[in-house]
């Protein structure tokens, strides 16, 4: 047995040596050795990131993972998925464990300057919310003086909480919990008068229950919460490649290039010069960024464009029924608004 | 007057026992109305199994096993009723059980056979060691069905025919076993275990057959780690031989430790180039649900094992800083929560590492898990020493063996032998503690009930989930410690 | 003489360098001095690891970020606070709930298990049978699934205050207690003449203020245990000179209790009762939610351990003794407490020792509840919106370091004092 289980050690030591990669490459080249992307997601969450029976993991986050996979490597499914927590994500991604990370992460000064990370864009506007139950007859987040309110810990959400309270003079009594599963529970229960959290989260969170139309969320919005994805300081390259990767869905939906129309498209160089720089039949570029001239048309392909990714996803047609909101493109009175493709 | 006898010389027939104190009532008089105070403890103990059954049975007898989402279950069970919504397990058990490990729907083989395998033939590799009791051949026909199993599974027809032929064989021998009447099998078992070879080679070889079962790649990797013992042992003889026993060790350690580091992966791809044989890589990523708390117990504990024997006799030896070291270690690890060793392997052992050093979360996880082990296994072993007469030392000092051998010859099987009960304990011990890592973001069985909550169709299930778990949890730790329980009542009655 | 002081004189001379391998005298310093070497080695190997790839992402070692405001809000805590304190503040508010959560589960862990152990070995099959199941449930299943279990269940089976609002639920103990699935809602003491608080270390992190009530209680009341103890030692003087035992019972409580009560009517004591007020209970004393479900999965948890060690414990002491005692004439609860315990007890304290240290390190599950523990305050938000894991899981690691060994500390010095002395 003694000498066995050293074996043993030995052998998960050799392995585990085996295992140590040096860091020296480019991040895109690293991806390309190794054929997969390394994305970052949350452990669970309704719409944006959860994994089927399959282990196939879907969701909205995942879909812009998908894209890059796609732009860098080719397909879509070049993914690896790893689930991170509140905790572990920033160290995840500051010690090279993931590529990238998309786990509705609010881009903020001090994770920008401070923790040395870089955010590529905007994925999703978002802002805390609140929800509370209708019978308990509040219309307004300033009648919630005294309530009992659940958070989900490890986010922005429990500092602008503890400030909008302070700032309207009221009390409360912060829940912190750890997943959104358990704070759903706590909040059906009637173990808190309150939840708080993203109000994309609050709306995927309704849309389950038995009887959505008992719950209401109120209209303010205490915060602005920018999701996006981001990765490390210092491989500014690969950090274009994400951005632009995210940009070129926001500009495929606001020029109208679908997964459906994109064969078509991408066929041949059209009248729409910024259709065609942006698919690759005019101009380079797919090479500046250093990838070939397809890469934008093969991110869009893997899972649509923005559109097509939200209403998949999150949209009114899911349960989860999100409209667009600030998410709708600039010209349609939203937020999204994609630098030019040139 | 001398044949007057007062004394009755033939014995009364023995009469029935009152009809109170027999059967069924004579029991429960005896057993559970015995005095007021047994009375009521034994109606109130009555009330509350009701009371706990009453409200749990009919939940969990409910008719959704084929729900496809939540509210197909509400729709299945009516509403207003509370039930159970077992759609969830039957959709998600196979998860539960593997984790991501490749089932074959995303292209390529279903794979999970291989942590099947690697578990059942963990079986017998243990078996020599924890059951001393099944003989060499029943030992080897076990080995024997389970590779054949495998091939029959793996199909094509070589895996048919060797699969048939090496269940074949267990047949035969296993009928031929228990054909045999008891005398004759006595005396057949003691010349098999002169004919046989040792199953203990088989438990020596499991080590490195099973990481590679798991993590797949090429077979040359193992077999390469394996001759760094091969290297080092001929590194001892030769070394020990020319400048004694002590330079001999370190020799053979030091020209181990250089095969590892620098040969083992070079040599490793020079023959897959040549020679490929192997399996499809799994990384550790794709482990998950069981597979992984078991991997993690199992690897933690095997790991931990030497470590520990090593911390043991460094805290029992008379070397002052030794001592210190290993004194050290052990309550610092036994001071802190696992919780906070788990922060470490997320966020800070790349950090502690060379810059550029990167190495997955589960393999960080298995390195800090097996350093918490190894301090408790470490105090084990200490108890297995401690319990030992102190005669065996003394005995093992007459003969003139020097510490190592006394400690190889003489101690330590006897103490690893004491000690497997605490063994088996802090198995189950870290096995449980296996959930924790589901804080830090792996999906072990606690953590995919919150990424299958996270799913449109099972939002805010949580009883379905987490009875399962624990029900799973339950039957694993239960036969081990049941099984640790016989095991100290063994070796109680032959060591005192 | 001579000749064997001879024998076994070292052979003076030279000093050879493989003398230091193969002389006995030297090996073992040899060894000692490689090992502290490569100790110091490894040591100093991680240490620049560390600092080369904290050099590398930028980030200074610094404990500075820990009298910066926190900005997140505690529910559950002991001394005040708010989200402006510093995250030292907010650690150490953490702490005292550890130490909180801790204390209360080593105290019923110890009762359950105590419990629970002697109904194993009850001669009521149902009852010894039941004992038997608790302990195997609460053994063989994880303790993190217990946590989350028990916090489920007090959330989905109590009523939340709404339900009071409605009239669905009713406060308990003729409306004194109120239970609801956000935690119990106790009456607390009031003082209408309060002595005031002294404010100790300003407006320091460490603040905290010590209530002049509760001291003069704890004064007086201590004060009437000691003499009360003076009593019983007199009384056993007498007892001990003449055969005879002055009843002494009433003095001695009367020394405890009417002081005490006097100081009590003097402070104004009354009670706050919990009242529903807008979302909440207002008033009294509330107990979270998280530290119950934390508090008795932890209890529970232990307990089990705890009542198979006593179990064994009074398993071990032999028949003999409570036969002999017995035969000279002990009744059965005299046997038990005069014979069989002190012998148990032996048994039982070493493994209840490292049942403590484990219910304290298990305590820093609370995460799983949201508790805020000092893992979940140093070691959760701290850390996440200071991004420094390295200073925290440090510290983290530190204070549960002092806690375990200071429990342990304490414990060996009671264990020292029960041993069997030896004479």
């Amino acid at each position: 047995m003694k000498k066995s289980a050293f074996l043993g050690a030995l052998t998960v030591a050799s392995i585990a040596a085996s295992a140590a990669v040096a860091q020296d490459a480019s991040t895109v080249d690293q991806i390309k050795e190794r054929g997969k992307l390394n994305c970052g997601v949350t452990t669970g969450l309704v719409g944006f990131a959860a994994p089927d029976a399959n282990g196939q993991w879907n969701g909205f986050d995942v879909g812009v993972c998908r894209a890059v996979a796609a732009a860098v490597l080719g397909d879509a499914n070049a993914v690896e998925f790893v689930p991170t927590t509140g905790k572990t994500r920033f160290t995840a991604l500051a010690s090279g464990e993931i590529d990238m990370l998309a786990r509705n992460t609010t881009w903020t000064f001090s994770r920008d300057v401070d923790l040395k990370f870089e955010f590529v864009g905007v994925n999703y506007y978002d802002g805390q919310g609140f929800m509370v139950a209708k019978d308990l007859g509040a219309t307004s987040a300033k009648e919630l003086d005294g309530a009992t309110v659940c958070i989900q810990t490890g986010t922005t959400t429990e500092l602008n909480l503890a400030d909008f309270f302070r700032a309207n003079d009221m009390s409360y009594e912060p829940v912190p919990i750890e997943t959104n599963a358990e704070a759903q529970q706590q909040y059906l229960a009637g173990a808190c008068d309150v939840y708080t959290t993203d109000a994309s989260g609050l709306a995927a969170t309704r849309a389950t229950f038995e009887d959505p139309s008992a719950h209401v969320l109120l209209p303010e919005i205490i915060s602005k919460e920018p999701l996006g994805p981001l990765v490390r300081h210092g491989d500014n390259n690969w950090g274009d490649v994400v951005r632009w990767t995210l940009n070129a869905l926001v500009s495929a939906e606001e020029l109208g290039v679908t997964s459906a129309n994109i064969g078509e498209l991408s066929a041949s160089a059209g009248d729409n010069p910024e259709i065609n720089r942006l698919l690759g039949t005019e101009g380079s570029l797919g090479e500046m960024l250093g990838l070939d001239a397809g890469w934008a048309k093969r991110a869009i392909m893997a899972g649509g464009n923005y559109g097509e990714l939200f209403a998949k996803n999150i949209g009114e047609d899911t349960p989860i029924a999100l409209a667009r909101g600030l998410n709708a493109q600039w010209t349609d009175g939203g937020l999204l608004y994609s630098p030019p493709f040139r | 007057m001398s044949d007057m006898s007062y004394v009755r010389s033939e014995m009364l027939p023995e009469r029935a026992p009152p009809a109170s104190s027999v059967g069924v009532v004579g029991w429960m008089r005896q057993n559970l109305f015995s005095g007021i105070v047994n009375s009521i403890l034994t109606i109130v103990s009555l009330i509350l199994i009701y009371m706990v059954l009453a409200a749990i049975l009919p939940w969990v007898f409910s008719p959704t096993w084929n729900g496809t989402s939540q509210n197909d279950c509400r729709e299945i069970v009516g509403n207003g009723h509370h039930a159970a919504c077992w759609g969830v397990i039957n959709d998600r058990w196979q998860q539960l059980l593997f984790g991501f490990y490749p089932n074959g729907s995303e292209g390529g083989a279903d794979q999970r056979w291989r942590p099947i395998v690697a578990f059942a033939l963990l079986f017998v590799a243990v078996t020599p060691v924890l059951f001393n009791m099944i003989s060499r051949r029943m030992n080897w026909v076990l080995l024997l069905a389970v590779l054949g199993l495998t091939g029959l599974y793996l199909g094509g027809a070589v895996g048919m025919i060797v699969g048939l032929v090496l269940l074949g064989a267990a047949g035969f021998v296993g009928f031929k076993a228990l054909s045999t009447d008891k005398e004759a099998r006595a005396a057949e078992i003691e010349a098999g275990a002169k004919r046989l070879p040792n199953p203990l080679i088989f438990s020596a070889i499991y080590p490195f057959i099973a990481p590679w079962l798991l993590w797949g790649g090429t077979i040359w990797l193992p077999i390469a780690a394996a001759l760094g013992f091969v290297i080092g042992y001929f590194a001892f003889v030769f070394a020990s031989r020319a400048l004694g026993s002590l330079i001999g060790i370190i020799v053979a350690v030091v020209a181990a430790i250089i095969w590892w580091m620098v040969l083992t992966s070079v040599f490793a791809n020079a023959v897959d180039s040549i020679l490929p044989i192997g399996l499809e890589a799994v990384e550790s990523r794709k482990f998950g649900g069981f597979m992984l708390s078991i991997t993690i117990g199992v690897v933690a504990i095997a790991c931990s094992l030497p470590i520990g024997i090593v911390l043991a006799l460094g805290r029992q030896s008379d070397l002052m800083i030794v001592k210190a070291l290993c004194v050290g270690f052990i309550e610092f690890i036994r001071g802190v929560p696992l919780i906070t060793l788990l922060f470490v392997a997320s966020t800070l052992l790349n950090i502690f590492m060379p810059p550029g050093t990167n190495f997955d979360i589960i393999l960080r996880v298995l390195i800090m898990v097996t350093l918490f082990a190894s301090a408790y296994m470490a105090e084990v072993i200490r108890g297995g020493l401690a319990a030992l007469p102190r005669g065996q030392y003394e005995a093992a000092d007459a003969l003139g063996l020097d510490y190592w051998k006394a400690q190889r010859l003489i101690i330590m099987p006897q103490a690893l032998k004491i000690s497997i009960p605490g063994i088996v304990s802090t198995f189950i011990g870290v096995f449980k503690d296996t959930t924790l890592v589901s804080i830090i973001g792996l999906l072990d069985p606690l953590g995919l009930s919150n990424a299958i909550r996270a799913d449109q169709a099972w939002n805010g299930l949580v009883w379905e989930l987490y009875g399962f778990i624990a029900l799973l949890f339950f039957v694993f730790c239960f036969s081990m410690s049941r099984y640790s329980m016989y095991l100290e009542r063994r070796l109680h009655t032959g060591h005192r | 003489m001579y000749h064997m002081t001879s024998m076994t004189d070292p052979h003076q001379g030279q000093f050879r360098l493989s003398m230091l391998l193969y002389d006995s005298r030297y090996r073992s310093m040899t060894i000692q001095i490689i090992a502290l070497i490569g100790f110091l080695i490894l040591v100093f190997w991680l240490i620049s690891n560390t600092a080369q790839n904290l050099a590398d992402l930028g980030k200074q070692p610094s404990f500075g970020f820990m009298s910066e405001p926190a900005g997140y809000d505690i529910n559950q805590r002991l001394l005040d606070y708010n989200s402006q304190d510093t995250h030292l503040r907010a650690s150490l508010m953490g702490l005292l709930n550890t130490l909180l959560v801790a204390a209360l589960g080593c105290i019923a862990a110890t009762i359950i298990g105590v419990v629970m152990g002697v109904l194993r070995l009850s001669p009521n099959w149902i009852v010894s049978r039941l004992a038997a199941v608790y302990v195997e449930m609460f053994r063989n299943v994880p303790v993190l699934l217990w946590i989350v279990f028990t916090m489920a269940i007090l959330i989905e089976t109590l009523p939340a205050p709404s339900a009071f609002r409605k009239g669905e639920a009713a406060m308990k103990l003729w409306d004194t207690v109120a239970v609801t699935n956000r935690g119990v809602y106790i009456p607390e003491p009031l003082f209408s003449n309060s002595l005031g608080n002294i404010h100790l270390f300003g407006q320091s992190s460490l603040r905290f203020d010590v209530s002049l009530d509760l001291l003069a209680i704890a004064f007086v009341f201590f004060g009437g245990l000691f003499i009360s103890r003076i009593i019983k030692r007199r009384a056993d003087a007498t007892q001990e000179a003449t055969g005879d035992r002055p009843t002494t019972w009433y003095w001695r409580l009367g020394v405890v209790v009417i002081p005490t009560a006097v100081v009590l009517t003097l402070l104004g004591l009354h009670w706050g009762y919990p009242e529903l007020k807008g979302f909440n209970f207002k008033g009294g004393t509330h107990m979270r939610n998280s530290l119950i479900a934390l508090w008795l999965a932890l209890s529970l948890y232990t307990g089990a351990f705890i009542a198979e060690i006593v179990r064994a414990g009074i398993m071990a002491v032999s028949k003999g003794q409570s036969e002999a005692a017995g035969a000279l004439g002990l009744r059965s609860n005299r046997i038990m407490s005069l014979v069989i315990l002190p012998q148990a007890l032996r048994v039982i304290i070493p493994p209840l020792i490292s049942n403590y240290l484990n219910l304290t390190k298990n305590s820093s599950l609370a995460i799983a509840v949201g508790y805020m523990d000092i893992t979940g305050t140093l070691g959760g938000i701290t850390m996440n919106q200071t991004g420094r894991e390295l200073e925290t899981v440090l510290l983290l690691m530190a204070v549960y370091l002092v806690i375990s060994l200071t429990i342990s500390g304490v414990m060996n010095w009671y264990n020292e004092s029960v041993k069997l002395k030896e004479r």
